[in-house]
C-alpha cells in the first residue's frame, strides 16, 4: 500500500474545461482563440485542431436524437445519503449543490428516442454532476435502461463520461458495477444490440463495467479512457507516463475500442452500425 | 498460536501471552503456584481478547485484514481442499501469480477455487505483486470459472486484494475490459458461486472475481469501492486520514450486512484468523459447504435469475 501513502493531491476533476459564458473561448489544446458561436456551430469541436470540448448531456442528446424525439424516463429517481457520508462536505449537500448547479436529478439521463429514424434507448452521462460518478441511482437508471431495451427489443446506446464509482456511496457504488454488467448480460443473451460511446473522461468503475461491454465500442478523439487514473499509475510506478497514454488512440491501438469517431460523424456512424443488426426482426419479436 | 507481528491494540494481549510462555518454561516441575498463575493469566488474556475484538474500530479491522500473518488463499486451500491442482495461465498472455485458481474437492464435492494471493516474504510479495492482479489474472480466473461451469461444478472465490494493479501494462492489456467482462460473465454462470472476503476487498480489483450467489465476509475484513487510503487521498487530500475514511465509507462486515451487500459474516477464531489457521479454515469450509448445499438443487436458470436480481436490489434511492 506504499503507493497510496504517497498520494497527496488526489484527482483534479478538471472543471476548468467547462465552457465559460464568454464570447471568445481559448482552445485547451492548441490555444487558438475561438468565437463561441462558431464553436457551438461546430459541435464544440475546435475549428483549428479538432479538439473535442466536453459537452453535457443536452449536447449529446441533441447530437444523437432526432429533433424532439427524446423522452426521458426515470428522472424522478434520486440519490439518498444512506451512509451519512461526510468529507469536507456532507454528501447530501454535495447532491443538492450538483442538482442546483446542473438542473439535473443525477449524473445520468435515460430516455427513448429515434436516431436517424431508428428507435433506440439513449442513456447519456453528465460529467457536471459530481464528476459523472456512479452511485446507486446511476447504476439503477442504467440497469433500467437496459431493461427497457430488453422489453422493447430496441438497441441501447450509452454515452459515458465519468470519473468512476462514487466514493460517497462506498460499497453500494461498487455493486452498481455488477448490477449494470449483469443486466447487460441479459441484453447479450437476448441479442439486443448495445453500443457504448466513450467520451472524455471515462475511467474507473464505469470503464470497468458497462462502458467496456458494448457490442460495438466507439470513442471520441482524445478522450481519457482507463481503469486507474494517470496520477495513481504515475505514483505507483514512479515514472512519467508515455505521451498519449490512456487516450482513445491508445485504446484503439491496443484493441479495446472498435473505432474513434469525430463528433460530427457520430450520428451517421451509429446509423451505419445499427443497420447491421437485425433490428427490424427483433422489433417485431421474431 | 503466538505471532511475531503485533498490532498496537493487540499489545496488551501479547504481553500477557509472553508472560504465560515464560512461566511455562519455568514450570517443568509441577509447581502448583506457577500453574495457578498461568491459569489466572490465561483467563485474563481470554477476557482481554474478547473485550478487544468485540469492540474493534473500523480502522482496526482494516489493520487485522492486512495483518502480515493473516492466512491467505493458499493457506485456506491447503486446509480445506483435497486433491487441489492449480491451473495456471489465461491461455492468451501469461500466468498472473496475483490470482491462484484451480480445481479440487471440498470434502468429496469437486469444485473450482479461485482467490487473490498475497506473498509472505519480500520475494514472494513481489512475485505475487502484492495480490494486485493484472488483466490476465482476471482472464485466467474466468477461464477456470468457465471450465467449472461447463462441467457443472460449483465455484468458490476468496477475495483478498488491495486493488487491481494500476500499471502501464495493465492498462495496455485492458484492465477495465477484463474486470467488466468478468462481472458480466460471472452473473450468468449456471453453477453456484460462493464469494468469501478473507482479507481486503478493494474496489473492482476484488469485485472482478466477486459476483456470486452468496457473499460472505470473515469478521476482520473490509470491502469497499476504494481503499481507505485512496479515499482519504482524494476526498480528504491526505492518505493519512485513512482511519477517518474507513469510518466514513463503512467498510466492515457489519456495515455491509446492514447495507444489504453481503449475506453473512463468518466468525473468526479468538484473536482473529491469524491466531489459528486450522480453525479459521475449518470455519470457512463449513460455511462454504452449507451455502453450496443450499444452492445445489436450484435449476441453473433460476440460479442465474436470482443472482442478477440479488445485485439488482443493491443500492438506495428514492422515487
Amino acid at each position: 500500500m506504499e503507493w497510496f501513502k504517497r498520494v497527496k493531491r488526489g484527482f483534479a476533476t478538471q472543471v476548468k474545461k467547462e465552457l465559460p459564458n464568454g464570447v471568445w473561448i481559448k482552445c485547451d489544446h492548441c490555444g487558438e482563440i475561438l468565437y463561441k458561436k462558431e464553436l457551438d456551430r461546430n459541435l464544440n469541436v475546435c475549428t483549428k485542431c479538432d479538439y473535442h470540448f466536453r459537452i453535457n448531456s443536452d449536447g449529446y442528446i441533441s447530437l444523437l436524437a432526432d429533433k424532439g424525439t427524446f423522452k426521458e424516463f426515470n428522472s424522478n429517481i434520486k440519490s439518498i445519503d444512506k451512509l451519512k457520508f461526510k468529507d469536507s462536505k456532507k454528501y447530501s449537500d454535495r447532491l443538492k449543490d450538483a442538482m442546483h448547479k446542473t438542473g439535473l436529478s443525477e449524473a445520468v439521463r435515460t430516455g427513448t428516442c429515434t436516431t436517424n429514424k431508428i428507435p433506440v434507448v439513449l442513456t447519456v452521462m453528465d460529467f457536471r454532476f459530481i464528476g459523472g460518478s456512479m452511485g446507486s441511482v446511476v447504476g439503477e437508471k442504467i440497469a433500467r435502461a437496459a431493461d427497457k431495451s430488453l422489453e422493447t427489443r430496441v438497441p441501447l446506446i450509452i454515452v459515458s463520461a465519468s470519473g468512476g464509482a462514487r466514493m460517497q456511496e462506498a460499497a453500494l457504488s461498487l455493486m452498481q458495477m455488477a448490477k449494470t454488467s449483469a443486466r447487460l448480460g441479459m441484453l447479450e443473451d437476448a441479442k439486443v444490440p448495445y453500443i457504448s460511446i466513450l467520451t472524455h473522461p471515462t475511467t474507473g468503475g464505469v470503464t470497468a463495467s458497462f462502458s467496456m461491454l458494448g457490442d460495438v465500442i466507439l470513442a471520441e478523439p482524445g478522450a481519457l479512457i482507463g481503469f486507474a487514473g494517470p496520477r495513481v499509475i504515475k505514483q505507483t510506478i514512479g515514472q512519467d507516463l508515455p505521451d498519449g497514454f490512456q487516450r482513445s488512440e491508445f485504446l484503439l491501438e491496443h484493441g479495446f475500442v472498435d473505432a474513434i469517431i469525430h463528433r460530427k460523424d457520430m450520428k451517421e456512424r451509429i446509423r451505419q452500425i445499427l443497420t447491421f443488426f437485425p433490428i427490424e426482426d427483433t422489433a417485431t419479436g421474431k | 498460536m503466538a505471532t511475531n507481528y503485533v498490532l498496537e491494540f493487540e499489545k496488551p494481549i501479547a504481553e500477557i501471552e509472553k508472560k504465560i510462555a515464560e512461566l511455562r518454561e519455568y514450570s517443568i516441575s509441577e509447581d502448583i503456584e506457577i500453574q495457578n498463575e498461568v491459569e489466572r493469566l490465561e483467563a485474563k488474556a481470554q477476557k482481554l481478547r474478547q473485550e478487544t475484538y468485540s469492540k474493534l474500530t473500523r480502522w482496526q479491522r482494516v489493520q487485522l485484514a492486512r495483518h502480515p500473518e493473516r492466512p491467505y488463499t493458499l493457506d485456506y486451500i491447503s486446509r480445506m481442499i483435497d486433491d487441489f491442482v492449480e491451473l495456471h495461465g489465461d491461455r492468451s498472455f501469461r500466468d498472473d501469480p496475483a490470482i491462484v485458481s484451480g480445481i479440487g474437492k471440498l470434502d468429496k464435492m469437486p469444485v473450482a477455487i479461485i482467490g487473490h494471493q498475497k506473498g509472505r516474504d519480500t520475494k514472494e510479495k513481489l512475485r505475487r505483486n502484492f495480490a494486485m492482479p493484472n488483466p490476465e489474472g482476471y482472464r485466467k480466473a474466468l477461464r477456470v470459472m468457465n471450465l467449472a461451469a461447463h462441467y457443472g461444478r460449483p465455484i468458490i472465490c476468496l477475495l483478498d486484494t488491495p486493488g487491481a494493479y494500476p500499471g502501464i501494462g495493465a492498462e495496455e492489456r485492458g484492465q477495465a475490459e477484463a474486470i467488466a467482462r468478468n462481472l458480466r460473465e460471472m452473473s450468468h454462470l449456471p453453477v453456484p458461486i460462493i464469494i468469501v472476503v478473507i482479507g481486503e476487498g478493494a474496489s473492482g480489483g476484488a469485485l472482478g472475481i466477486g459476483v456470486g450467489d452468496r457473499i460472505l465476509m470473515m469478521e476482520n475484513t473490509w470491502y469497499s469501492v476504494i481503499s481507505p487510503e485512496g479515499c482519504a487521498a482524494i476526498l480528504y487530500r491526505d492518505a493519512a486520514n485513512a482511519p477517518q475514511a474507513a469510518e466514513a465509507m463503512r467498510v466492515t462486515p457489519n456495515d455491509l450486512l446492514e447495507m444489504g451487500v453481503i449475506d453473512k459474516i463468518i466468525e473468526e477464531p479468538p484473536g482473529a484468523a491469524h491466531n489459528d489457521y486450522d480453525q479459521a479454515a475449518a470455519i470457512i469450509k463449513k460455511a462454504i459447504k452449507e451455502e453450496i448445499e443450499s444452492l445445489q438443487d436450484i435449476p441453473p436458470k433460476i440460479l442465474i435469475k436470482n443472482r442478477i436480481e440479488k445485485f439488482g436490489k443493491m443500492g438506495f434511492w428514492s422515487e
